[in-house]
């Protein structure tokens, strides 16, 4: 079957205009472009093996990785149908050839010399197509000796995949790198298995040696097509995106159990632990706020109104469980394979699975995507794993925290302490030193004096030292102690929970990833990626929170991971753009920011080459509801030297979330100033204020609002 | 009025957060109170402001005497003559009451009537099919009314069609009485204080009655033009609508004379359009811009108690202008996160991004049905503006857990015939 199907294949290969049928499994990874060469893979050579470098070489040793236990068909029915898109420049032996506006684009126009940066590029393309693809041959239409190459394949019956350099802009210019890579200047330029076998003779030897034939077989043949550690937000968009595209995929998911003992089902922090309960819990607090207001407009009821924790907290996690079998649903319905296991790397293409009873499974994979994201951090005092709770553990709280300490200024922090006191508990909030780190530090303290509007209390400069349960119950009661950060006062507080918000240390520890060769940064604990989400093992990528240097959110971890998928094997070049991602605070008040804030503006840009345009604002449903007039505030910052295009957008105000989302969307259409003063608001909203910005910082005007 | 209707939803949301609250009444007088203080205070903040800024302020009605000289009757009869060197009118509209049905106007009331009554409207009748009327009709039902809005021919004319009937569609399952294709004959009154409105299915021919306590009427605006004596000025109106003619310089028939905001003709009713139209001609006038108004893409937001927020054009103008070939419409049904918890129906929460079919698919109009639909529509109207395409939109990355994310978020063509349900997280 197989070589029928490949015969025909050869014949195309010879005139190279036939129609394909059946395309190899490796056409569909065309796409597949790696980076690095890392020592232990990229390309080999023969001759390695070959001291005296002659034709006749032997493999002295098998090149790694050991191919893995369960064989694997070529051709399997249903993959790698994808049509050639990106590489429209390589085409399979059975694949028709790309017409001619379809073909890829050269990193640099023409045949001239690449600058370093094109030259790496290219580079990289090269190895990652060599390894993705069980035979590559590099080779000029009108070379006899290209063809004689070609027909041997043909009649072993091996499907190719075949870049015509006299086809391709970029040809000369792969020439040249092939002949970096592999010593070899000519025509054609035979891989096998990612082994160099050489030129046409040094093919047809290895043929008569049996080596080409060993080479062949030496075809790994993986378990899976991918493996996704981790199955969260970025993990399951990945998974799904590459089972869309006909790959057999496995998502590695499990739950380490909190220090408390919380754990969870599928879909991650975002889910289970993150955006979701957290907006419907900001909600809750929110339906507080409209239940005072709503007297003012009118609506009589009842003076007392009481919140049941229980209540809400159920609704909630029946809400995340419907979510969380969702999710398992969309993955069976895509026959992804989920696995509820603890995923490690053992060695190359290799991970050990441990399920919750401690039984274990290995599977191999052509290539790994790590999506296991973060977990909240623990101070390290007495008493902080015995008697705190973090985020992971307060969603599903069986009862209500009562009094309540935050440790962090975190947005997770804030976040938390205002729906709390939007429940109507006591809040204390205790900051080492500045409020969201990293955020716009105006609006960083903004927010916290919102919040101190609305009753929480915030002890700032102090940290705890230490922890200590006076009573058991639920909640029971703590003392904390902590110590001041700039001098030796000490102060103790009694609060019924300790939530513990100072940030997250990713999941890499425990991975295996040093087995494989994976970096990661020893001072994040995160995991270093190019600008396609490759790590240090070209076959190894990440997605997600565990990324370094990379917005720790939803949205963008789903975009990465579908990106990456559809990059590995659909055929498609887009990557994720990192660039002016909209984000939101739900603090009572919510503050949302888009692109630079204020200081990094300055760092970037000069102060003096800015125009900061602000204003404060009142809602108009705060007028009637009689809440302060001078809290809510907008401010753009414009970059005077191009043209006041605007390079950050921030708001604290009701719906901030729904609001930034289209502005953030302008920002990527080339935002002014004078765009915004040109576009007509939406009378009577809070979004409008922006077209109508007119006083600048650095005027020193008044922006107060004065009742209208 | 509309936000007091949106916090009685979120009071009987609140119980499925755990709040401990029961349905509660409503009182129009306390919200009739609190509204009407703070659109005083918008009167008294804009005399105010008017004198800070030097402008004298006369209240009389005017009415041209030559082209640069007008007459101000004050309510006590006094006249004053005023002449000016450029004269603008922005009388604006005033709401319209049929002329040929008996009792509408001895019985009915407008929208310039609602918000000043001192008395729950009660069981209401509403007639009309413009965005006042659904408003109108919408904050009724929510602030616990019995409501009908009675509609000739179709919702909300000018808007796109399909968002128009999700909008009715939405009310109607939120306990407003639809009336299609009927329109009122006579209002009598009965000998309470209940008015009786008799009129005809125009499908059928039958006729019906109701009886209401209130009948509002919405059936438009006519503009302010008709005592204004612009004949006299040489002023020139469309004889059909009475709107002023306008140049792009928002000129009339007589070069310094303007006329901006709902006065003059083919100029959208809206009140950012008017402001930005009146300070753009105050600044050209005085020689600081030669700035035009454009008035193309001007986002708008229907506050019906689902809201609708749209710019640009409507899926019938674009395929009218493009040809069905040449557009492709993006759309999605999604689930406001905040609806899960106390089971809210989304079934009419809706996006639909009409664009150009050839790459890179430039965005002609965005609509949008659902929470806060005027915040999530001001940002990607600026986006709209800059000439943004489908691709770019694409690119942007949403803001989890939003409404307006979904808009980043819109992958299904209606060509594709595929199900536009957004479904997961």
């Amino acid at each position: 079957m197989e070589g029928g199907a490949s015969g025909e294949g050869g014949a195309s290969a010879r005139d190279g205009a036939e129609p394909g049928a059946g395309q190899s499994r490796e056409q569909g990874e065309r796409s597949g472009l790696h980076s690095h060469s890392a020592p232990q893979l990229g390309v080999w050579f023969l001759d390695r093996f070959c001291p005296c470098g002659s034709d006749t070489a032997v493999l002295a040793q098998p090149p790694p990785p050991p191919p893995p236990s369960r064989a694997q068909t070529f051709s399997t029915p249903g993959r790698g149908s994808s049509p050639s898109r990106r590489l429209g420049n390589v085409r399979g032996a059975a694949g028709p050839p790309s017409p001619p506006g379809r073909r890829a684009r050269p990193p640099a126009p023409g045949a001239g010399r690449l600058s370093g940066a094109a030259r790496e590029e290219l580079r990289r393309r090269l190895l990652g197509l060599i390894e993705g693809h069980r035979v590559v041959i590099f080779s000029k239409t009108y070379c006899p000796h290209s063809t004689r190459v070609k027909e041997l394949f043909s009649s072993l019956g091996v499907d190719c995949n075949i870049l015509e350099l006299d086809q391709v802009d970029e040809g000369a210019s792969v020439q040249e790198a092939l002949s970096e890579i592999t010593s070899q200047r000519t025509v054609p330029s035979v891989f096998v298995n990612r082994v160099h076998v050489g030129g046409c003779d040094h093919t047809f030897q290895a043929h008569q040696s049996g080596l080409l034939q060993q080479l062949l077989q030496q075809d790994p043949a993986y378990d899976y097509d991918l493996i996704v550690i981790g199955g969260g937000s970025g993990g399951l968009s990945c998974a799904q995106e590459a089972a869309v595209l006909g790959r057999k995929v496995m998502v590695l998911d499990f739950v380490v159990p909190s220090p408390r003992g919380t754990a969870w089902g599928l879909g991650g922090t975002c889910v289970n632990v993150g955006c979701i309960p957290k907006k419907l819990m900001h909600q809750a607090a929110l339906l507080g706020q409209a239940l005072t207001d709503s007297r003012k407009f009118g609506w009589e009821y009842s003076q007392q109104v009481r919140h049941s924790w229980a209540t809400m907290t159920e609704a909630i996690q029946s809400h995340i469980g419907s979510l969380s079998w969702g999710h398992r649903l969309a993955l069976r319905e895509k026959a992804v394979t989920y696995v509820n296991s603890f995923g490690e790397f053992v060695e190359h293409h290799k991970v050990k699975a441990t399920n919750e009873k401690g039984q274990e499974v290995l599977y191999t994979a052509a290539k790994f995507v790590i999506a296991t994201g973060e977990r909240p951090r623990y101070l390290g005092i007495p008493g902080d794993r015995e008697y705190c709770i973090t985020s992971d553990d307060l969603f599903s709280l069986p009862y209500c925290p009562g009094a309540t300490l935050v440790v962090g200024a975190s947005y997770v922090a804030l976040e938390c302490a205002g729906f709390l006191a939007g429940l109507g508990l006591e809040v204390t909030v205790m900051v080492r030193s500045v409020l969201l780190r990293g955020f716009d530090q105006e609006m960083a303290e903004k927010v916290g004096a919102s919040m101190q509007q609305l009753g929480v209390r915030f002890l700032r400069k102090f940290v705890p030292v230490e922890v200590q349960q006076l009573e058991r119950g639920l909640p029971g009661r703590l003392k904390v102690v902590a110590k001041s950060t700039e001098g030796t006062e000490t102060i103790e507080g009694i609060y019924n929970t300790v939530l513990l918000a100072i940030g997250r240390d990713s999941c890499t520890k425990k991975l295996g990833l040093e087995k494989i060769g994976v970096n990661v940064s020893e001072k994040t604990g995160k995991i270093p990626v190019n600008d396609e989400e490759q790590t240090s093992v070209p076959y190894v990528y990440a997605v997600g929170d565990v990324l370094e240097g990379k917005p720790q959110l939803t949205p963008v971890a789903v975009q990465a991971g579908k990106l990456l998928a559809r990059r590995l094997f659909g055929g498609r070049s887009e990557k994720c753009d990192y660039v002016n991602v909209p984000t939101v605070v739900f603090t009572p008040l919510e503050y949302g920011c888009c692109g630079y804030s204020e200081e990094k503006a300055g760092e970037v840009y000069q102060a003096e080459n800015l125009n900061v345009y602000h204003t404060l604002f009142w809602p108009l449903e705060w007028t009637v509801a009689g809440r302060d007039n001078n809290t809510c505030y907008a401010k753009i910052i414009c970059n005077k030297l191009d043209n006041d295009r605007v390079i950050g957008f921030h708001v604290l105000g009701p719906n901030a979330g729904e609001i930034t989302q289209g502005f953030a969307a302008a920002m990527k259409c080339g935002l002014t100033k004078q765009l915004l003063d040109d576009t007509i608001g939406i009378h009577p909203t809070c979004g409008e204020v922006f077209t109508t910005l007119e006083i600048t910082k650095a005027s020193g005007l008044d922006i107060t609002q004065k009742g209208c | 009025m509309h936000q007091a209707a949106l916090l009685g939803g979120m009071i009987r949301d609140a119980p499925h957060y755990g709040w401990g609250v029961t349905q509660a009444p409503h009182s129009w007088a306390t919200l009739a109170d609190a509204v009407q203080n703070h659109v005083k205070s918008l009167n008294w903040g804009h005399r105010v402001q008017l004198q800070d800024r030097k402008v004298k302020y006369f209240n009389v009605k005017a009415s041209f005497v030559d082209t640069h000289t007008v007459c101000g009757v004050s309510k006590g009869g006094e006249e004053t003559l005023l002449s000016a060197e450029h004269i603008v009118i922005a009388t604006g509209g005033r709401p319209r009451y049929p002329t040929h049905i008996e009792g509408a106007l001895e019985y009915g009331i407008t929208s310039d009537d609602l918000f000043w009554l001192k008395e729950s409207p009660g069981k209401t009748l509403v007639v009309g099919a413009s965005y006042v009327a659904l408003e109108c009709a919408g904050l009724l039902t929510g602030l616990g009314l019995d409501t009908t809005v009675m509609i000739r021919s179709v919702p909300l004319r000018a808007f796109d069609q399909q968002m128009a009937s999700l909008v009715t569609e939405h009310m109607a399952g939120h306990g407003t009485r639809i009336l299609r294709g009927c329109a009122p004959e006579k209002v009598e009154k009965l000998p309470g204080q209940q008015l009786r409105v008799t009129w005809v299915d125009l499908t059928s021919d039958r006729k019906d009655a109701g009886t209401f306590d209130t009948v509002l009427w919405a059936i438009g605006r006519v503009p302010e033009t008709a005592s204004l004596n612009l004949e006299k000025a040489g002023v020139h109106t469309n004889p059909v609508t009475g709107k002023i003619l306008v140049d792009a310089q928002e000129t009339t028939s007589v070069p310094h004379i303007y006329a901006i905001g709902d006065v003059a003709e083919g100029r959208p009713e809206l009140t950012p359009t008017a402001i930005m139209a009146g300070r753009l001609l105050a600044q050209r006038l005085s020689g600081r811009t030669s700035d035009l108004m454009d008035y193309s893409s001007v986002p708008t937001t229907v506050f019906t108690p689902l809201e609708y927020g749209c710019v640009g054009l409507s899926e019938e103008a674009a395929v009218a202008r493009h040809g069905e070939e040449h557009v492709e419409v993006y759309h999605a049904f999604y689930k406001p996160l905040e609806f899960t918890v106390p089971q809210r129906d989304a079934s009419q929460c809706y996006i639909k991004m009409v664009c150009l079919r050839e790459p890179p698919q430039l965005v002609l109009g965005l609509h949008f049905l659902g929470p806060n639909a005027g915040e999530v529509i001001q940002g990607f109207a600026l986006g709209i503006k800059c000439g943004a395409s489908y691709q770019q939109l694409m690119r942007t990355v949403g803001i989890h857990p939003t409404c307006a994310e979904e808009v980043a978020k819109l992958r299904i063509s209606k060509r594709s015939g595929l199900d536009p349900t957004v479904t997961g997280c």
